[in-house]
């Protein structure tokens, strides 16, 4: 009896912190997201920082979403439909963010071959 | 004569930031709706705000014309606005019309229908506002043409207008 009793307790409090940690990581996520989207109607501010009723309905959509095992590319992929590239802070390379992803690359190649020429002169 | 060079070539390089930053300027830097067509899923359920029943959004669209679908809510003044066009439209036009009336209370909803009028075929409440989200919408109020395929063709962000009206009238009379 005392065996059943222990079996079903580990059980419960085993149940109760999978819950927890299962809360935990959703929380995580949906702040993770939410940190990567830009509020539309307060714009300088994500989703995350917003108290807009735009940013506490999406808010709540990601948390449905995550909570029906959709993954964190899946929601993203699901607004980028409805909202288009601008909800995400974090542009796709594609023809119109081309220079966007470009341009620090040639600066950053330019500024190395300058200190080349520089070190080997000296 | 290499510092001259290099001096003409740090003012064109000025030069150039100057001039891209002013076009930059210039650039409207607002969020337009998104243009690309897509369809609206057929999973989308509302709750109707008359008969408590839940219904499935893609049901109501016309398979033979043009709907309109439209955000508002009680308390949202420019929603006012708008109205009597969604009335002309509805009762002079014969245009299928859904609401979606928006984090809204039931009764002022009711109340404000019965004052100035019901254009809707149908009215569907979206208490939290994830329904409205997942068309697309940024707020009320808002109105979406869509076609016979169920796919949204056209976004009015805030109150319609005259203009507005008479696009929705050419797209339709086509």
């Amino acid at each position: 009896m005392r065996k059943i009793k222990f079996v079903v307790l580990f059980l419960i409090v085993f149940q109760a912190l999978y819950t927890i940690a299962l809360a935990n990581e959703n929380k995580i996520n949906i702040d993770n997201i939410s940190k990567n989207l830009r509020c539309l109607i307060c714009q300088g501010q994500s989703i995350y920082d917003s108290q807009s009723e735009f940013a506490l309905s999406m808010k709540k959509l990601i948390k449905n979403k995550i909570s029906n095992g959709a993954s964190e590319e899946e929601v993203y992929s699901f607004l980028k439909q409805k909202y288009g590239e601008w909800i995400v802070y974090d542009p796709e390379v594609n023809k119109n963010t081309i220079l966007l992803w470009g341009i620090p690359l040639i600066l950053f190649m330019f500024g190395g071959l300058l200190i080349l020429r520089k070190v080997n002169i000296k | 004569m290499k510092n001259k060079q290099n001096l003409v070539i740090v003012i064109c390089l000025i030069f150039i930031t100057f001039f891209i930053l002013l076009l930059g300027l210039k650039k409207e830097n607002n969020y337009l709706p998104q243009t690309t067509h897509f369809k609206i899923e057929d999973t989308l359920t509302l709750q109707s705000l008359y008969s408590d029943k839940k219904l499935f959004l893609n049901d109501l669209f016309l398979k033979d014309n043009f709907t309109l679908i439209n955000i508002w809510a009680s308390w949202c003044l420019p929603c006012k606005d708008e109205h009597p066009y969604l009335i002309n439209l509805s009762k002079s036009f014969n245009l299928n019309i859904i609401g979606i009336n928006y984090k809204d209370d039931n009764n002022n909803a009711k109340k404000f229908l019965l004052e100035l009028g019901n254009p809707y075929k149908e009215v569907l409440i979206d208490r939290d506002g994830v329904k409205s989200i997942e068309l697309g919408a940024i707020g009320v109020p808002e109105t979406y043409l869509v076609n016979k395929e169920k796919k949204i063709i056209k976004k009015f962000i805030g109150p319609l207008n005259q203009n507005n009206f008479n696009e929705i009238l050419n797209i339709v009379k086509k």
